[in-house]
């Protein structure tokens, strides 16, 4: 098989659910030699979450587990333990990265910090993925994913203000996590040295996401964030509207797009009174013109009204569901799904590559593995430990 | 302590709005050199859009744009005038990265396209930000950001559980930058070890339909669609945004074990519904979560969003306070984080920024502003590419470095 863009780095995955998972996942698909450190009898906990086929939980057939951890090596390990603990040393010896997400605190009591760490390898990237980030005043609070996206919300500004779902506060970790190893590995090549990178999931929502909010905020008091279903409030149409089967993104950025669609039904009368010179000028009847534009949308499926925005360049878009993006011949097109065959739960399509690179292309060479699938390979081939040692270790909860 | 690890490198980006510039500066921000490729006749939109310093629609004020580009450099060059292209292509030939968000096709139509710049540098690095890919019956889509989340699965699930949509601001554009970053330096790796250049096609709508793993496999192995849930989380209740005191203030409340849910119990003080049956254990109170919520909401409203927060954190229970606009700026740990600063701007007295949200043990990164238009020519046309003062001057004048 080809050589790929990271083939050759060797990656330890310390991680718990989503953050780390798909982090050291993106650096499989391009080659990297990752193993998966997992509890003994429990593993992570995506194999708890599902969903499962039929719903029938079930440890190996998780699909955010079989997901997130397919191309990696997996194995057990205790490291609570002290055996435990001194194997991963060993193993962190000859590691180019590690990504973790566990809590700070957590990572100190157990001694396998940074500061440790780097004694045992001073070549070792460490990348750590937490809701708030290793520093400041919040470090050591507890966060899941919802408590990490607080500074950006979403919804109505008169209800409970929303988080984006699913995950998406772990999966911001996880893939400014990926783009920043290879920061750590460009300094490294320079240095000799490895380095502690820190990734606060809240930041990544605060800065990459809520940076534009913050500088329309600033300078002209408009909140882009809580708009509810509509964006801003100075133009109209410009928000997320119902239709006959879902939901229809009508984004009108320039009046004469809206001309051509109040053409396309017809021109109605409402739709086109002199008055309304600007998309500007008709956010001042948005609530009147809402109620008259469902009317005709709750009349049109998406495909429909996807038809007339197609056919007038329109860059208006229906909000696609999970069935609608199955069915995409545009992804069907690019292959984007793959399948993926697994001992336990047999062949599903996945979602597939980011990004299709032209002389080095992400890749699935292997499924998901099973709880301590690798654990003689890693520990008898690569670690020399004997079978009868493996089967000691076992006995006493180590591995 | 280091120099920055991307010094040496050399970027060029002929690209506009978000994406594409966002993962420039992000290069940029680690040493790389990144020359912004732009236009006076057919600007950035950015650099008119609200918000903008002042009455005066000046290009080189528009607050966004500060962010978006930092510490990147602009060169102006008309790419319809020959005497411009020409010299952006001898740019690229002595440059390592290629970056650009033009509808597909565009760049081709120029010579500016991978296969085309291949011919003058064989090792160069070209990614396409694109919306929807290069190829595929729906390439040639019209989009926006705010309206390409709708395509990827996203929006269909961002809402109230009775079917109110929230509307989100263009999430598939920073999701692009920061997947691009990502590839392009493993690209960067490769070349490294082999000498290979390549191109990276990345569609913003598929990173970003990446990022909804579970309930993509949720459909595939249940036939079920996630819709809208809320804050709502299938294993977690308490699991939302609670009501505090003052207005419109709200804190975030999660709990996910028994453990959890008895310190939450004791840290708002055991009142009687807690001992209620239909609160009894997680199925429980993920079936009677609307009741459960009801609840939690008249204990938060008693405290402020950080009085919450303390309350349950001390007690080991998750919980944040939501931060909008204008708190960002006061909460202590984004200011002990310096998710925003200060940078200086020749034409305005110190503005706001947002900085790398990524922290190193060692590595250094700059900071700073956007240029203006066309800020430095000199430097590109004549210490970069060679041309005397006049020639630049000339061809300024004559609207081709314009």
């Amino acid at each position: 098989m080809g050589e790929q863009a990271l083939s050759g780095l060797k990656v330890i995955e310390l991680g718990e659910f989503v953050s780390a998972a798909y982090c050291t996942k993106m650096m499989a698909d391009l080659g990297a030699e990752v193993i998966k450190v997992e509890a003994p009898d429990s593993g992570d906990e995506s194999r708890r979450y599902g969903p499962f086929p039929n719903d029938i939980p079930h440890m190996e057939k998780s699909g955010l587990f079989l997901y997130l951890n397919s191309n990696k090596l997996g194995i057990t390990l205790n490291i609570r333990t002290r055996t435990g603990r001194q194997i991963l040393l060993e193993l962190l010896k000859e590691t180019d990265i590690v990504v973790e997400n566990n809590p700070p605190r957590l990572m100190k009591d157990l001694a396998v910090d940074y500061a440790v760490l780097k004694e045992i390898n001073p070549r070792l990237i460490m990348t750590s993925i937490t809701a708030f980030g290793q520093t400041g005043p919040y470090k050591d609070y507890k966060g899941y994913d919802l408590n990490a996206q607080v500074n950006r919300a979403l919804g109505s500004p008169y209800r409970e203000p929303l988080t984006f779902q699913p995950l998406q506060g772990n999966y911001q970790g996880a893939i400014n996590g990926a783009a920043v190893t290879m920061v750590a590995l460009f300094s490294r090549d320079i240095t000799g040295l490895g380095q502690h990178v820190d990734i606060s999931e809240s930041q990544c929502i605060a800065s990459l996401h809520g940076g534009a909010a913050m500088a329309t905020f600033e300078f002209t008091g408009l909140r882009v964030s809580r708009s509810g279903h509509r964006g801003q409030d100075i133009m109209w149409p410009y928000g997320i509207f119902p239709c006959k089967d879902g939901n229809f993104a009508i984004i009108t950025l320039e009046f004469d797009h809206w001309k051509k669609f109040a053409k396309a039904m017809g021109n109605p009368g409402w739709a086109t009174k002199p008055k309304y010179t600007s998309i500007y000028a008709m956010a001042e009847d948005a609530d009147e013109l809402e109620a008259h534009l469902i009317d005709w949308m709750i009349d049109h499926t998406k495909k429909e009204i996807a038809e007339i925005c197609f056919e007038n360049e329109l860059p208006f878009q229906p909000v696609n569901n999970m069935k609608d993006l199955s069915e995409s011949e545009q992804l069907k097109a690019r292959n984007f799904f793959v399948e993926i065959d697994h001992p336990e739960v047999g062949t599903y399509p996945y979602p597939g590559a980011p990004a299709k690179l032209s002389k080095t292309p992400w890749r699935i060479d292997r499924h998901a593995p099973l709880l301590g699938e690798h654990n003689k390979t890693i520990y008898c081939n690569r670690l020399g430990y004997s079978r009868e040692e493996l089967v000691e270790m076992k006995k006493a909860g180590v591995i | 302590m280091s120099g920055l690890p991307l010094e040496g490198y050399r970027g060029v980006l002929l690209g506009r709005v978000w994406v594409a510039p966002v993962l420039s500066h992000l290069l940029a921000n680690f040493g790389a050199e990144v020359i912004r490729v732009e236009s006076m006749a057919s600007l950035c939109p950015v650099r008119r859009f609200r918000p903008i310093h002042g009455d005066n629609p000046d290009p080189d004020l528009a607050m966004n744009f500060q962010s978006w580009n930092q510490c990147l450099l602009s060169a102006a060059a008309d790419l319809t005038k020959p005497e411009a292209l020409l010299l952006v292509k001898k740019l690229i030939a002595g440059s390592d990265i290629v970056i650009e968000n033009y509808p597909p096709g565009k760049m081709a139509k120029y010579g500016l396209d991978y296969k085309s710049l291949c011919q003058i540098k064989p090792d160069i690095i070209y990614i396409s930000l694109s919306a929807v890919g290069q190829n595929g019956p729906n390439r040639d889509l019209k989009t926006y950001g705010p309206s390409l989340g709708a395509l990827t699965g996203l929006d269909s699930m961002l809402g109230y559980p009775d079917g109110e949509a929230a509307f989100e601001y263009c999430y598939t554009d920073p999701v692009g930058s920061v997947n691009g970053i990502f590839y392009v330096l493993a690209a960067l790796r490769h070349r490294k070890k082999t000498g290979e250049g390549q191109y990276i096609d990345l569609a913003q709508a598929e990173s970003t339909t990446c990022l909804m793993g579970d309930a993509i496999m949720e459909y595939f192995m249940t036939g079920r669609e996630r819709g809208m849930k809320g804050n709502r989380n299938p294993y977690m209740a308490p699991h939302n945004l609670y009501p505090c005191k003052g207005e419109d203030r709200w804190a975030s409340i999660a709990v996910k074990t028994e453990n959890e849910w008895r310190s939450f119990c004791d840290a708002i003080g055991n009142p009687p519904w807690t001992k209620e049956n239909r609160f009894s254990d997680k199925q429980n109170r993920i079936r009677n979560q609307e009741k459960l919520d009801e609840f939690v909401g008249r204990w938060t409203r008693n405290y402020t969003p950080y009085e919450v927060v303390d309350i349950l954190q001390k007690a080991g229970v998750a919980a944040s306070a939501l931060l909008e606009e204008q708190e960002i700026l006061s909460d202590p740990h984004c200011i002990h984080r310096k998710i925003f600063v200060e940078v200086d701007h020749p034409k305005l007295n110190g503005i706001p920024i947002y900085t790398q949200p990524w922290r190193f043990s060692d590595t250094q990164y700059k900071t700073g502003r956007a240029p203006m238009v066309g800020e430095h020519n000199d430097y590109v046309y004549g210490e970069i590419l060679g041309l005397s003062k006049e020639e630049i001057q000339k061809l300024q004048d004559e609207k081709i470095l314009h």
